[in-house]
């Protein structure tokens, strides 16, 4: 592990050292941005955009080539790309505006047509005696080995750029992707500002394309803020925990194809995020899975104690065997059934519990309380000791329970 | 409106008032039509809506109530039609307006709390890159009292009940601090004690000069909660108090055969 940590401590030379501070600017610009993608339900936007740049970077090669410059011009090649995706989005959002297709349609069919046209420019080119067209494929799926600094610098001022336009809009943002109409009425121009949440995508995809390759740029984009989602209820927080995810995939992932020789570097930094999505999946405080689950026994287990002190006071048979075992093992009846004094008395509370919560409804209009009447709540969390001492006064002095007279 | 049909409408026993642009009016719309494809949702409605009043939007399911408020808003295109806002066009009413859009407009899931959604309502005034002042929290905290949900405030609004939803939205209207108050369907799906706390809030706002509009559907609370009527069923079918226009006849040219007469002897019991 040894290279791993050199790589991570920034000690394995200064490309490696390059890779790894570019892609943690770049995963967190693109952690971030793509925080109200996914929040207005429209992920898969990305991808098309991502898809859509490789006729833009073709394109500008062939320009660049013919006018006698060199034709892997970052910033030409970064251009190109830019105004094929655009391209590709408009006319995303005008065939969902304007015909009667969904979205999703529009985007398979752009995604689609634009990455096939690109391919085959990309073709065209390595048959062209012209430029030396090496490289371009690297597009495809990224290629770290010849980053250089003013990639780095492109990152860098591109990512910082498209974090504060995020921060900057994330009012407005919220507000159409929760509630467009709202938006709308409040007079905010939702196609605006669907339209910049859109730029931000295409400038984050672009400058993410030498680096992570069009193909997973999409995975950048997406999986961070899904992450995030795990562990925060509040859309402002997302963008930055999302934004301190994406970072972290992307330094560690660079760290890690930095560690071991030619190992991919995009892909490595996906692989990191998916890890971290997928412990997050699981662990995460309230939303993991685990912690839904748990949440879920313990629930069940309630339900049954109470059912099972019901059926007590009333002196009724338990039949289930969940319910009997919880019941023993929490002290409340013998081995063969019979209730034990704690058992007794417990069933004795929920029973005059029962007929509180009967006064309760009687006496409080507010369905806010009234609705918990199941007993899964303590009645004495539902209301003061004064509210409870007068159902009491209403209920008239303890009844002996049927079974225990 | 021409006289001819006037004279149609005043033979049907119906009586429409032409829609004068009454230039305090909170809300005057003429001649709107609102089309999905090519079927028209909302045809050529006129409507004035008065000030200092609790108007109810009745007619069946599909008649353009929504539709009509949507766009009077701007917020779904109409293909013909003015709309004015206290004499003003709506661009320049924004600040006099909220809108309590349908509950289920939106997913309940979204990462937001009871408190951040009232503070919606506010965005407009604290603009982009300034923080909610002092005075802005508190003020949102007071929308959250007025429909009694302060208890609420920090809890993530996928927990909320239907009927909390609904006074979470109404408390972001509140937070807007406008004139002209647009609700659509306030009432669906809510328990007992938010429909009472609702109308609390509504008549309260009347109270205080404020122009209240609801697409309403329960017949049987028009009396009790409102003092206008405005019958729709894709064309304008009749406008008025209650007393006026809340008859048998408009209520059957609005919803057709749909109404039983034992029912609707119900309704209007109270005059006829």
């Amino acid at each position: 592990m040894s290279p791993f940590f050199d790589a991570l401590l920034l000690n394995a030379g200064y490309n490696a050292a390059l890779v790894a501070v570019g892609a943690g600017l770049l995963g967190f610009a693109a952690g971030s941005s793509g925080t109200f993608l996914f929040l207005r339900k429209r992920a898969l936007l990305s991808d098309a955009t991502a898809h859509a740049t490789l006729p833009g970077v073709g394109i500008a090669f062939i320009i660049m080539v013919s006018l006698g410059y060199d034709g892997r011009s970052l910033i030409g090649l970064l251009i190109g790309s830019a105004v094929t995706a655009w391209i590709g989005l408009l006319m995303i959002e005008w065939i969902a505006r304007r015909t009667r297709l969904a979205e999703d349609a529009a985007i398979g069919a752009v995604l689609g047509s634009f990455f096939g046209l690109g391919i085959v420019l990309l073709t065209i080119i390595q048959t062209m005696s012209a430029g030396r067209q090496a490289g371009l494929e690297g597009f495809l799926l990224g290629s770290a080995a010849g980053m250089l600094y003013q990639d780095a610098v492109v990152i860098a001022i591109g990512g910082s750029l498209a974090v504060f336009a995020t921060w900057l809009l994330r009012r407005p943002m919220t507000l159409v992707a929760f509630d467009a109409e709202f938006a709308a009425a409040m007079g905010y121009n939702v196609r605006r500002i669907d339209l910049l949440m859109m730029g931000l995508v295409v400038a984050v995809t672009v400058i993410g394309l030498k680096l992570v390759g069009l193909i997973l740029i999409v995975a950048m984009l997406i999986i961070p803020p899904v992450t995030a989602r795990f562990w925060t209820d509040r859309s402002d927080r997302i963008i930055w925990i999302a934004g301190v995810f994406g970072g972290l995939s992307g330094y560690v992932g660079a760290a890690f194809s930095a560690s071991a020789p030619a190992m991919p570097t995009g892909p490595l930094i996906v692989l990191t995020a998916a890890a971290i999505f997928l412990v997050s999946l699981v662990f995460a405080p309230a939303r993991g899975v685990a912690a839904v689950v748990v949440r879920h026994h313990r629930f069940q287990r309630r339900v049954h104690r109470r059912q099972g002190l019901l059926s007590l006071s009333r002196a009724e048979p338990i039949r289930e065997k969940f319910t009997l075992r919880l019941l023993l093992r929490n002290g409340l009846i013998r081995p063969d059934g019979v209730p034990t004094d704690t058992g007794r008395a417990q069933a004795a509370k929920v029973a005059r519990d029962e007929r509180r919560w009967d006064i309760a409804r009687e006496v409080h209009q507010d369905a806010g309380l009234t609705g918990r009447y199941d007993g899964l709540t303590p009645i004495e969390e539902v209301f003061t000791p004064d509210e409870i001492r007068d159902f009491d006064r209403r209920l008239g002095p303890p009844v002996a329970v049927r079974g225990f007279a | 409106m021409t006289r001819i049909a006037a004279t149609i409408a005043a033979q049907d026993g119906r009586v429409l008032r032409p829609a004068a642009p009454a230039p305090d009016s909170p809300l005057t719309v003429q001649g709107l039509t609102v089309s999905y494809g090519e079927k028209p949702a909302v045809f050529s409605v006129d409507a004035t809506f008065p000030a200092n009043a609790m108007t109810a939007i009745i007619g069946p399911n599909g008649a353009g109530k929504s539709t009509l408020l949507k766009a009077a808003l701007g917020v779904i295109p109409r293909l013909s039609g003015e709309v004015s806002i206290f004499g003003t066009p709506v661009e320049q009413a924004r600040d006099r307006i909220a809108y309590v859009p349908q509950r289920a407009s939106v997913d309940w899931d979204f990462p937001t709390t009871v408190i951040d959604v009232v503070q919606m309502g506010l965005y407009r005034k604290v603009g982009l890159i300034g923080r909610l002042s002092g005075k802005m929290v508190a003020q949102a905290q007071t929308c959250l009292d007025r429909v009694g949900m302060t208890d609420f405030a920090n809890r993530q609004i996928g927990q909320l009940s239907g009927g909390q939803q609904q006074r979470v939205f109404l408390a972001r209207a509140l937070a807007q601090d406008a004139d002209l108050y647009l609700l659509d369907e306030p009432f669906a799906g809510v328990d007992a004690a938010t429909e009472r706390a609702i109308i609390d809030v509504l008549k309260l706002l009347k109270s205080q000069g404020k122009a209240v509009v609801a697409v309403h559907h329960d017949l049987s609370t028009v009396r009790d909660y409102f003092d206008h009527v405005f019958l729709i069923n894709v064309r304008r079918i009749a406008e008025g108090s209650v007393e006026t226009a809340f008859t048998p006849e408009n209520l059957s040219a609005t919803y057709g055969g749909r109404l039983g007469t034992t029912h609707m002897a119900e309704l209007v019991g109270a005059t006829s």
